[in-house]
């Protein structure tokens, strides 16, 4: 019988008294999580789709112009650079790569819409895209392309018509342009949708572009070739007027791009700080009042001799249980709703551990902030008040 | 019952002139509550406003005193002041032998804890049951869980509540309610408990049943009670009547021409 009475949990009888106002702070705190999760959902979207293309190039190592950026920020180089460093030891093959904005019109309602073609060799296996790989060989013939699953509707019901086994001829640049495949890349933010032909069939599209000035060369080497030991040699011996890099980096810099280089990247960070101070605001209103009211029981308790520090601790409590309670229902909207923009935008809204638990962490902060406020009210509990 | 009639009841109320009464129950030789030159002021500068006027007093354990006076008389600055609710600032005053001057807040929350309080409003948390409220008196002992659990159920049965052990406050009568606040300051078994108008808001009957069950669990704990009030239904059952005006103490004498 020595063992020792168990505390009251005060903070969470505290909370659960008052029914209404729970509700509302479990609300506001959810609001601010799935404002998080969405503002991180986008910015996550953007950077995985704005590097699908790059992860999907099979080869090791990617030469681009020394001037080039991005995917939407590209410039040409002669195909003779890429045939230099194929001399290299330890390369197995290299492909070109065209890539330009072409003219597309949509033949449900004439509408011209820009498409993203990507031109490959078709004897080559340029791409790991499914589809890609299945259909690359019928691109020989002329005027053929394949379509992109995930574009947005604006581009006409391609997609379903093919899969209805319809012949699809559009209209690409003023040529008849037969449809043969599907493949899925995701849309960016930069790009509404995707088209992949031959080489040869590119050029014809994109009349205005030069046979042998390509945008993208890839580099495939040979199992076990030392990678870096190859781009060291690449590097002495081709000019400046293009750059070579593994393929992992040439990722990592269009996301660099897109985070340092356009406005969206600090929009959606900017995003996540507003959700934060909004959801800030809200608990503290909440655990505001809450202390305001009970200020006459916590002088009471101060009377009794609790000292500061307990109330303290029970404020803060309560600010920890609300940030748990609310983050769970703002976590289920917040998949709910990408699931959602999943399906009408073609973005490749994904959720993640990583994220999940650092939207945690910030709503537990958020939350601890607003107490630390609301704790300063405390003060007020003057125990000589209450006689 | 008019307030001259109960001074018979009354011990002499000037401490620095009279000798108390030995002490009923104590084993300490401290008295309980120990006043010597006690003045206090409210504001500052020139808005500086004497409130209490040397005061001297002694009660021992186990003594029942009423103070009473006319309201903005000080009595409840004193109450407060020997609650270690507000800090001493000129003259000493101890409790249980410890003195309050310049006593750090520590001290002060430390020293609290061997007083029970009892308030005007019952001042209840509304959020936790008769028997929780009740709890949270022990929650800053070191008690087993055991021990605790028969504590409080004694006291709630001794205020006559066993039956609404697990009523909030919104779901008991004003009665009831301050009947929990008076288990609440005794489940602690304190040595001292003030209370400050604790009938004033109940009705003849109530009033008179709270301070009776007051009085019996203090006389069994030994516990020294001092009771503010107004109420002159309830003067009989004290050891001793203080009689306070403007911020002094008066002696026996002086209250009985001031009531009539």
């Amino acid at each position: 019988m020595t063992q020792k009475k168990k505390p009251l949990f005060l903070s969470w009888l505290q909370l659960r008294k008052e029914r209404a106002r729970l509700l509302v702070a479990i609300a506001g705190i959810s609001f601010a999580d799935v404002l998080m999760f969405l503002q991180m959902g986008f910015r996550g979207a953007l950077f995985s789709s704005a590097v699908e293309f790059h992860h999907s190039l099979n080869g090791e190592i990617v030469m681009l112009s020394s001037r080039s950026r991005s995917l939407i920020s590209l410039d040409r180089f002669t195909e003779r650079r890429l045939y230099q460093a194929a001399g290299v030891t330890g390369v197995a093959s290299v492909s070109p790569i065209y890539l330009n904005t072409i003219q597309w019109r949509n033949l449900d309602n004439k509408e011209i819409w820009e498409i993203y073609a990507i031109g490959i060799n078709p004897e080559h296996q340029v791409l790991n895209i499914p589809g890609v790989e299945a259909n690359r060989e019928q691109l020989r013939q002329p005027d053929t392309a394949l379509f992109n699953l995930g574009s947005r509707q604006e581009f006409g019901a391609i997609a379903q018509q093919f899969k209805a086994g319809e012949t699809i001829i559009t209209e690409i640049d003023e040529r008849q342009v037969q449809i043969r495949g599907l493949f899925k890349l995701s849309p960016t933010f930069g790009i509404n949708a995707y088209l992949i032909t031959s080489d040869i069939n590119f050029l014809r599209m994109a009349d205005f572009r030069q046979g042998g000035l390509i945008d993208v060369g890839v580099i495939k080497l040979n199992p076990g070739a030392d990678v870096e030991a190859v781009l060291a040699e690449m590097r002495s011996r081709l000019p400046d007027d293009v750059k070579v890099m593994t393929r992992e980096d040439y990722a990592t810099a269009e996301v660099a791009f897109w985070n340092a280089s356009t406005p969206v990247g600090y929009t959606f960070d900017l995003g996540v700080v507003i959700a934060f101070i909004v959801g800030a605001v809200i608990v503290y209103q909440i655990l505001y009042s809450d202390v305001t009211d009970h200020l006459p029981e916590y002088a009471t308790l101060k009377a009794m001799g609790f000292r500061d520090r307990y109330l303290l601790m029970v404020v803060f409590q309560e600010s920890v249980i609300l940030a748990i309670l609310g983050f769970i229902p703002g976590t289920a909207i917040a998949l709910g709703i990408y699931r959602i923009t999943n399906l009408a935008t073609m973005l490749p809204m994904a959720m993640d551990l990583g994220r999940i638990v650092f939207v945690l962490i910030l709503t537990i902060l958020m939350s601890s902030f607003s107490a630390a406020m609301a704790m300063r009210k405390l003060q007020a509990a003057d125990p000589a008040d209450i006689f | 019952m008019n307030p001259s009639d109960s001074m018979g009841y009354a011990a002499p109320t000037h401490p620095t002139n009279s000798p108390t009464p030995p002490p009923p129950h104590s084993l300490s030789m401290y008295p309980a509550i120990s006043i010597r030159q006690l003045n206090h002021y409210y504001g500052h500068g020139p808005l500086k406003k004497q409130v209490l006027f040397n005061i001297n007093l002694d009660i021992n354990r186990g003594e029942i005193i009423i103070l009473t006076g006319p309201s903005g008389s000080g009595k409840t600055t004193l109450l407060t002041l020997m609650g270690g609710l507000r800090s001493v600032q000129a003259g000493n005053l101890s409790i249980l032998g410890q003195e309050l001057l310049h006593a750090t807040k520590e001290q002060m929350t430390l020293a609290r804890r061997n007083i029970g309080f009892i308030f005007q409003a019952h001042n209840l948390l509304n959020f936790l049951t008769a028997y929780q409220n009740v709890e949270m008196a022990l929650e800053i002992q070191d008690i087993t869980a055991a021990e605790a659990d028969t504590r409080i159920r004694t006291v709630l049965s001794a205020v006559g509540l066993e039956h609404r052990i697990d009523y909030y406050p919104s779901g008991l009568s004003g009665g009831q309610k301050q009947r929990v606040a008076i288990a609440r300051a005794l489940v602690s078994q304190p040595k001292i408990i003030l209370a400050d108008e604790p009938t004033a808001a109940l009705d003849k009957k109530s009033g008179r049943d709270v301070v009776e069950i007051m009085e019996n669990l203090a006389r069994k704990q030994g516990c020294t009670i001092l009771l503010v009030t107004h109420d002159n239904r309830i003067l009989d059952l004290a050891d001793r009547i203080i009689y306070m005006e403007d911020g002094s103490l008066v002696s026996r004498s002086d209250v009985a021409a001031i009531a009539q």
